[in-house]
């Protein structure tokens, strides 16, 4: 009955996320950097990540602007991938990308994800997986760069 | 008149449904209308009566076929008042027809140096292929800008038409602030410069009555989808004397006269710009839209619009927390209304109508340069039609009261 389904997917830490977002900054020591638009619906992050030597995230901001989902969801991925090696962060990406399209993942792998998986619930919402996808996207374009500190401006 | 609108609901089966358990509200007109019962049935006829490949045979299915595509014809050319048959060429659709002209009209007429006016609230459909053009010719694109109100800048418009100025292109009625543009004013201005005037004629030709004549225009694009027609058929009109001086579009069977080893010869209007099988089935159901429509009277389907922006859109202004694009008077508005809920972002906002039962669009548009001029990344917009009611507009104040609720509140 209208609006209760949106329960579903606008639960109480997303909209909280959104309307508080961490991370929500642009840093100034970023090793890599990237720009991602939807040109669907003019979504877009700007996401830096900073690794160390030994290729750990060591810190990790986005700016932009976006629909309740993409925020939350860039939110909650910056909380999950800080502190994590890089090949963590990507393996998470891959995780949350075939959540979001509804793929069987394991409990351990869901559990990595903290808070975000709860945007699992977006794959009900077909014409939305992309604004939860498009932070993690962002995150696997800007460390599968072949250059550090790139900035690239694509679209999804 | 409203009141008799409502009858029309028995032809639109598609729209007695619910969606997410709730009536379907149908306000996504602007992107494409539903097809009532008559043009699914032209289809229908055609298809299981009289399917035949037109101009190319002399059997009596062929002969049918070619009687009723030439018919479709013959009724558009009526609905808007064409000089002439031959000016009623077949596309599949706008975006087709505004390339058409750019790609022959434009590669032909437009040289270094010279320049091509369009306005910052184009379609993309009507904004990329003189763009396009440009970068090719050298030529210079030049941007009609807004007034605070979201009309057209008439005064710019004086003063960026130049003696240089080959082709003015512009929106008669805008797909995203609903505005209309004097379309005959900007045809006497160009003309006065030497220049050929394009409308885009998408989101006009469906909700007002057209007359190409008065307008004064030389070319006029259209879509068969947003005026209750099939998709993939549109309609793109030119004055004879440049369509006769065009180099064809396409190359194929259907436009030819003569075709000899080293050279060939072209069809008559309008073939010479119909290459190959055509759709003809969208062209038949084309014309059942036109008989539609025309049975309604256009000057009621006008009316009917606008009493329901009368309505809603004071309503919509009154809205703490909400902001509507475009003009704000309801007299010198179309169907089509962009807003914002505060704080919102119109995805959102789109998400939760749907689950009320009501489809709206989210996004730029396809009208980017527009959402950049205005400050804005996107915007929900409402589109209504002949089947709209006040009860849906209605419905769309309720649910969007609603949804601001939800979302100050996380909950309902
Ligand atoms: C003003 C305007 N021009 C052009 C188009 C393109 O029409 P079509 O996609 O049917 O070619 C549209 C449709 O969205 C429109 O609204």
């Amino acid at each position: 009955m209208g609006l209760s389904k949106l329960s579903g997917l606008y639960r109480e830490v997303i909209l909280d996320a959104a309307d508080h977002p961490h991370h929500k900054r642009a840093l100034t020591s970023a090793t890599h950097t990237i720009t991602l638009k939807n040109p669907t619906c003019g979504d877009v992050i700007n996401l830096s990540v900073q690794l160390d030597d030994a290729d750990l995230i060591q810190d990790i901001g986005f700016t932009g602007e976006g629909c309740t989902i993409s925020q939350a969801s860039a939110s909650m991925m910056t909380d999950a991938v800080l502190g994590k090696s890089k090949e963590d962060a990507l393996t998470m990406a891959k995780t949350f990308s075939d959540m979001a399209i509804g793929k069987e993942h394991s409990q351990a792998d869901m559990d990595e994800l903290q808070d975000a998986a709860i945007l699992s619930n977006v794959m009900q919402f077909p014409a939305r997986i992309k604004c939860a996808t498009l932070s993690w996207w962002a995150l696997q374009r800007a460390l599968l760069a072949e250059h550090g500190g790139n900035e690239e401006e694509s679209e999804v | 008149m409203a009141s008799n609108f409502e009858a029309l609901h028995a032809d639109f089966p598609i729209l007695d449904q619910t969606v997410n358990d709730e009536r379907l509200v149908y306000l996504d007109n602007a992107a494409t209308a539903q097809r009532p019962n008559q043009v699914v049935q032209a289809l229908v006829d055609f298809y299981q009566h009289d399917n035949a490949n037109v101009h190319r045979g002399v059997h009596t299915l062929a002969e049918r076929a070619t009687a009723d595509y030439e018919a479709a014809r013959g009724k558009v050319k009526t609905f808007i008042n064409a000089a002439d048959t031959v000016e009623i060429i077949f596309t599949k659709g706008t975006t087709d027809g505004l390339n058409l002209i750019a790609s022959t009209y434009g590669e032909a007429n437009v040289n270094a140096g010279d320049e091509i006016v369009i306005s910052i609230m184009e379609h993309h459909s009507n904004l990329i292929p003189w763009q396009q053009l440009a970068i090719k010719k050298h030529a210079t694109l030049k941007f009609i800008g807004l007034t605070a109100d979201g009309e057209l800048d008439m005064a710019d418009a004086a003063a960026k038409i130049t003696d240089h100025t080959k082709i003015v292109a512009i929106a008669h009625a805008s797909n995203v602030m609903g505005t209309v543009t004097p379309i005959k004013e900007l045809a006497e201005l160009a003309h006065q410069h030497g220049a050929v005037m394009v409308a885009d004629g998408a989101q006009a030709v469906p909700h007002m009555p057209v007359d190409v004549q008065d307008l004064d225009v030389d070319f006029y694009a259209f879509s068969g989808h947003k005026m209750l027609g099939p998709t993939g058929i549109g309609i793109l009109y030119g004055r004879k004397a440049l369509l006769q001086a065009m180099p064809p579009y396409q190359y194929g069977g259907e436009m030819i006269g003569f075709v000899h080893q080293q050279s060939s010869t072209w069809a008559e209007l309008p073939w010479k710009f119909e290459a190959g099988t055509q759709n003809i089935a969208g062209a038949i159901g084309l014309g059942a839209a036109v008989d539609y429509l025309t049975k309604l009277g256009m000057v009621n389907v006008q009316k009917h619009e606008q009493e329901l922006v009368a309505y809603l859109l004071p309503k919509l202004i009154a809205m703490p927390g909400i902001t509507v694009y475009g003009p704000q008077d309801p007299a010198k508005h179309t169907g089509v209304l962009a807003f914002n809920l505060e704080n919102l972002h119109p995805h959102d906002v789109a998400t939760a109508l749907d689950m009320e039962g009501i489809a709206v669009r989210a996004g730029h548009h396809c009208a980017q340069p527009l959402m950049e001029a205005l400050g804005l990344v996107a915007t929900a917009r409402a589109s209504f039609y002949i089947y709209n009611t006040q009860a849906d507009a209605d419905q769309l104040l309720t649910s969007l009261q609603a949804t601001k609720e939800f979302f100050n509140h996380g909950t309902i």
